[in-house]
C-alpha cells in the first residue's frame, strides 16, 4: 500500500495546479542553464498527444522496450560463456483483471471501469559455469486507459558468479527495504504507477551490478546508465489527476536527461537479530515534481520534471520472537518540493509485525502490523507520508490453497484524510489464482492533494494462470 | 600381582560397575542421540529435489515440488535453502534457514515477484509448512541439543521386523514446539530413523512420521527418500519423496548467505 500515487495525482487538482503555477516564475530563476526550459516541451512536436491515447502508450512502450532490449542483447553477447545452456525453462503467467469502481468519475473523459488482459513469460538459462539469463517482458492491453496498454521488459539479466564477485549485467529489478506500508528507500528502480497504486510494480532498470560478498557484508555497486520516466494514467484513466500528466515530454536537471549516468552503493549485512543496510544514490529522482504547460492543442499538461539527488538512505530490522521491528530512514538534497523550491529533507517509516502463530489451534497465523511515516518537509513534502499512521493484519491460513489477507488503514495524523485498504488471495486447483484488492478513500478534506482520487474507490479482480 | 594392580583393577572393575548401574534412562537416550548425530558427521554439503504430495481425508490431492541445498556447519546447526518450483504461482520462492544448535534459527524469505529478502520470524516452531502436515520443526535440522532424551525399550523396528531398534523418546527444548514429546524409533545398525511418533501439547498422539527406502550416499551418510506424515486428528496426510540426493556438490558457505537469495533459481 503506497499513498505516494495518490499525493502526485492530487496535486494535480485544480487548486494543486494552481499552487505549482505560482510558483513557476520562482522556479524558472532556480533553473540552471543545463535544464530545458519548459517552454521547450510545449514546443516539442505534439502529434503524440492528438493520437489516441492507445497509439501514444503503444508507441512509447515500444521505443523503450527497443532500447532495453538492445542494451540486454549487448549484454548477453558480451557473456564469455554463450553456448547451448545447460538448463532452460519458460514459465510466467497470463491474468484478466478488472477495476470496478462504485462511484461516478469525477472527469468528464474517465471511463467508469476497466478491465484488462496482461501477460508476463520469463525465460531462463544456466550454465555450468555458474552463469545465468533472465528474459521476463511484459504486457498490459487496457480497455479504458491508452497509457495502461503497454509494454516492458521487467528483467533482461545476466548473471555470473564469480570467485571473488557476482557481475549482473543487463535489465534488472532490485529491492531494498523492509516496511510494509509504503517503501520509502527503494530507489534503484521506477515504479510502474499505472499498472497499481501500491508501488509495487516497478519498470525495469538497466544496470551493471558488482555484488562482493565478504565476511565483514555484502557490498554492492550499481551502474545505472538509463533512466526510466514513472508511468501515469491518461485522460480516460480512473485515479489519475486532474491535469493529465503528459509523460512523453519530461524535463531533466541533468543536460543528459535520461542518459544521466546514475550511481548507488549499498552496505549490507546481518549479525544475529539484526539485518540492515546503508546506501548512497546520486542521480536522477524516481519521483518527479509537475510543471503544468499548455500542450499544443491548447490544453493544460502535467510535465513532469526529474531533478538530480543525492540520497543516503538506511534500513534496519530486529528480529526476535514473534516480533519484527522496522525502520527505513533516508536524507534527500536536490529534490524540489511541492512548491518547487529544492529542499534538503528527511523522511523515515518505522514499526513492528507481530504474529500470533496458529491462533485458536488452528493453523491460522495473524499478523499486527504498526508503523509511523514522517516527512521533514511537513506541508511541503512531495509524497503524501508526512505524518500518517499505518495499521493493519495480516492473515495467513496456512491452508492447502495458501489463502492471505493483508487489510489496513493508513491515518493521516494532520487532518482527517484516511485509506482503507484489503487485498486477498488464494489458489485455486494447481495453477490458478484469484486475487482482490478494495481500496477506499474517506474523511478526504476538500482541499486535500487527495482531492482528484476521491470518487476512486475501487474493487479490483484479477484471475491468473501460472504456468 | 603387585597390591597396586590389584588396586588399579578394582577400581576399574568398580567404575565399569559403577558406570553401567548409573546410566539411566536419560543418558542412554542422550547417549544414543549423540551417537547417531556423531554417525551423520561430515557429510559436508548436498542437494536433493522433493516431491510433496498434500492428501486430505477425501482424497484430494496437491502436489509440491521443491529443491533443497543443505550446508553442514562445524560447531553449530546446518543452513539450508528450500527453493520452490510447483504450485507455479509460488515458483522461485526460497526460504534460507541457518539453524542453531541453541537459541532461535534465523530464517529469510525471498519474494521473487517483489525480488524482495525478507527476515521472517522463526518462532513459528509449530505452524504448517505450506499447507502440509510437516511442521516448520519437523523439517528443520535435528540438531543434539533441541531435545532432552529418554530411553525406552529395545524392539523390533516397525516395518522391518529383521532389524532391532532402539525406542528414545524426546521432549523439545523450545516452549514454541508444537509437540510435548516425540517417540522415535531408531535401528541399531545404522542409527536411521524409521518411524516418529508426535505427541501434542496435550500429550494426546498427534502425527506419525514413517522414514523408508533408505539409500547410502558416500558410503557412510543414509538417508530416507520416502517419508510418510499421518495426522491421526485430521485423517490428513503428506507423502515427501526425494530424488536426486548429490553429496559434494561444491556448495559453501557463501551460497547461504542472505544476500545471495535474491539470485537463488
Amino acid at each position: 500500500m503506497d499513498l505516494a500515487a495518490f499525493r502526485v495525482r492530487a496535486r494535480s487538482g485544480d487548486r494543486g495546479g494552481h499552487r505549482i503555477s505560482l510558483v513557476m516564475p520562482a522556479k524558472a530563476g532556480i533553473q540552471g542553464t543545463d535544464e530545458e526550459p519548459a517552454s521547450s516541451s510545449t514546443a516539442t512536436p505534439d502529434s503524440r498527444l492528438r493520437g489516441s491515447d492507445a497509439e501514444k502508450g503503444c508507441r512509447r512502450g515500444v521505443a523503450g522496450v527497443a532500447s532495453l532490449f538492445a542494451m540486454a542483447v549487448m549484454a548477453v553477447a558480451s557473456a564469455p560463456a554463450w553456448a547451448d545452456p545447460d538448463y532452460e525453462e519458460v514459465s510466467g503467467y497470463v491474468a484478466t483483471e478488472a477495476r470496478l469502481f462504485p462511484n461516478d468519475p469525477q472527469f468528464s473523459e474517465q471511463r467508469r471501469h476497466d478491465i484488462s488482459i496482461v501477460a508476463e513469460p520469463e525465460y531462463y538459462a544456466e550454465w555450468e559455469d555458474r552463469s545465468s539469463l533472465a528474459v521476463s517482458p511484459f504486457l498490459r492491453i487496457d480497455s479504458a486507459d491508452g497509457e495502461r496498454t503497454h509494454a516492458d521488459i521487467r528483467e533482461a539479466l545476466y548473471r555470473r558468479v564469480q570467485e571473488d564477485f557476482d557481475l549482473a549485467v543487463g535489465v534488472g529489478r532490485v529491492f531494498w527495504g523492509v516496511a510494509e506500508s509504503q517503501h520509502l528507500v527503494d530507489i534503484v528502480n521506477q515504479t510502474d504507477l499505472i499498472e497499481n497504486v501500491d508501488e509495487e510494480d516497478k519498470l525495469g532498470q538497466p544496470m551493471v551490478n558488482v555484488t562482493l560478498l565478504r565476511d565483514w557484508g555484502t557490498l554492492n555497486v550499481f551502474y545505472l546508465p538509463y533512466f526510466r520516466e514513472r508511468t501515469f494514467p491518461g485522460r480516460r484513466g480512473r485515479l489519475r489527476t486532474g491535469f493529465v500528466v503528459d509523460s512523453d515530454t519530461a524535463i531533466y536537471d541533468s543536460g543528459a536527461r535520461h542518459w544521466h549516468p546514475d550511481v548507488a552503493v549499498r552496505y549490507s549485512d546481518s549479525r544475529g537479530a539484526w539485518d540492515y543496510g546503508i546506501y548512497h544514490f546520486y542521480g536522477t529522482s524516481r519521483e518527479p515534481a509537475f510543471v503544468p504547460t499548455f500542450n499544443a492543442g491548447g490544453t493544460v499538461v502535467l510535465v513532469p520534471r526529474y531533478d538530480l539527488i543525492n540520497q543516503t538512505g538506511i534500513d534496519v530490522q530486529y528480529t526476535t520472537g514473534a516480533w519484527l521491528w522496522k525502520l527505513e530512514a533516508l536524507f534527500r538534497q536536490g529534490q524540489r518540493n511541492i512548491r518547487g523550491e529544492e529542499e534538503n529533507y528527511g523522511a523515515w517509516v518505522g514499526g513492528f509485525e507481530y504474529t500470533f502463530f496458529g491462533v485458536g489451534e488452528s493453523d491460522v497465523d495473524v499478523g499486527i502490523l504498526g508503523e509511523w511515516s514522517y516527512d521533514t518537509r511537513g506541508s511541503r513534502a512531495t509524497r503524501a507520508f508526512d505524518n500518517d499512521v499505518f495499521v493493519g493484519t495480516r492473515i495467513a491460513f496456512n491452508d492447502i490453497q495458501s489463502t492471505e489477507i493483508l487489510a489496513g488503514i493508513i491515518q493521516d495524523l494532520n487532518d482527517s484524510g484516511r485509506l482503507i485498504s484489503l487485498e486477498a488471495s488464494r489458489r485455486i486447483g494447481a495453477s490458478y489464482k484469484l486475487s482482490l484488492e478494495l481500496r477506499a478513500f474517506a474523511g478526504i478534506p476538500s482541499a486535500d492533494i487527495l482531492d482528484s482520487v476521491r470518487r476512486d474507490d475501487h474493487l479490483l479482480v484479477e484471475f491468473a494462470y501460472y504456468y | 600381582m603387585t597390591r597396586k594392580t590389584i588396586f588399579a583393577a578394582l577400581t576399574g572393575v568398580l567404575l565399569l560397575s559403577t558406570a553401567a548401574y548409573a546410566e539411566t534412562d536419560a543418558e542412554k537416550g542422550l547417549r544414543l542421540a549423540v551417537e547417531a548425530d556423531k554417525a551423520d558427521e561430515g557429510w559436508g554439503d548436498s542437494t536433493s529435489e522433493m516431491i510433496m504430495t498434500l492428501r486430505n481425508r477425501q482424497g484430494d490431492e496437491s502436489v509440491r515440488y521443491f529443491r533443497g541445498q543443505n550446508l553442514e556447519v562445524d560447531g553449530d546447526g546446518d543452513k539450508s535453502i528450500s527453493i520452490f518450483d510447483r504450485p507455479a504461482d509460488i515458483k522461485g520462492t526460497a526460504v534460507l534457514t541457518h539453524t542453531h544448535k541453541t537459541g532461535p534459527d534465523d530464517q529469510w524469505l525471498y519474494l521473487p515477484a517483489l525480488k524482495r529478502v525478507k527476515r521472517i520470524s522463526s518462532a513459528n516452531k509449530s505452524g504448517s509448512f505450506v499447507g502440509s502436515e510437516f511442521a516448520f520443526e519437523d523439517l528443520s535440522s535435528q540438531e543434539v541439543e533441541k531435545y532432552t532424551y529418554n530411553y525406552v525399550s529395545e524392539e523390533a523396528c516397525p516395518g522391518d521386523s529383521g532389524a532391532s531398534c532402539w525406542v528414545l523418546e524426546r521432549f523439545p527444548v523450545d516452549e514454541n514446539s508444537g509437540y510435548s514429546r516425540q517417540a522415535v524409533w531408531m535401528d541399531q545398525d545404522e542409527y536411521r530413523v524409521h518411524k516418529i511418533d508426535f505427541y501434542d501439547r496435550k500429550d494426546s498422539l498427534l502425527k506419525t512420521l514413517t522414514l523408508s527406502d533408505y539409500r547410502v550416499y558416500l558410503d557412510d551418510y543414509w538417508r530416507a527418500h520416502r517419508l510418510e506424515m499421518v495426522n491421526h486428528q485430521t485423517g490428513k496426510s503428506t507423502e515427501l519423496i526425494f530424488e536426486n540426493y548429490e553429496f559434494g556438490t561444491g556448495l559453501e558457505d557463501r551460497d547461504f548467505d542472505e544476500s545471495v537469495l535474491k539470485r537463488i533459481r
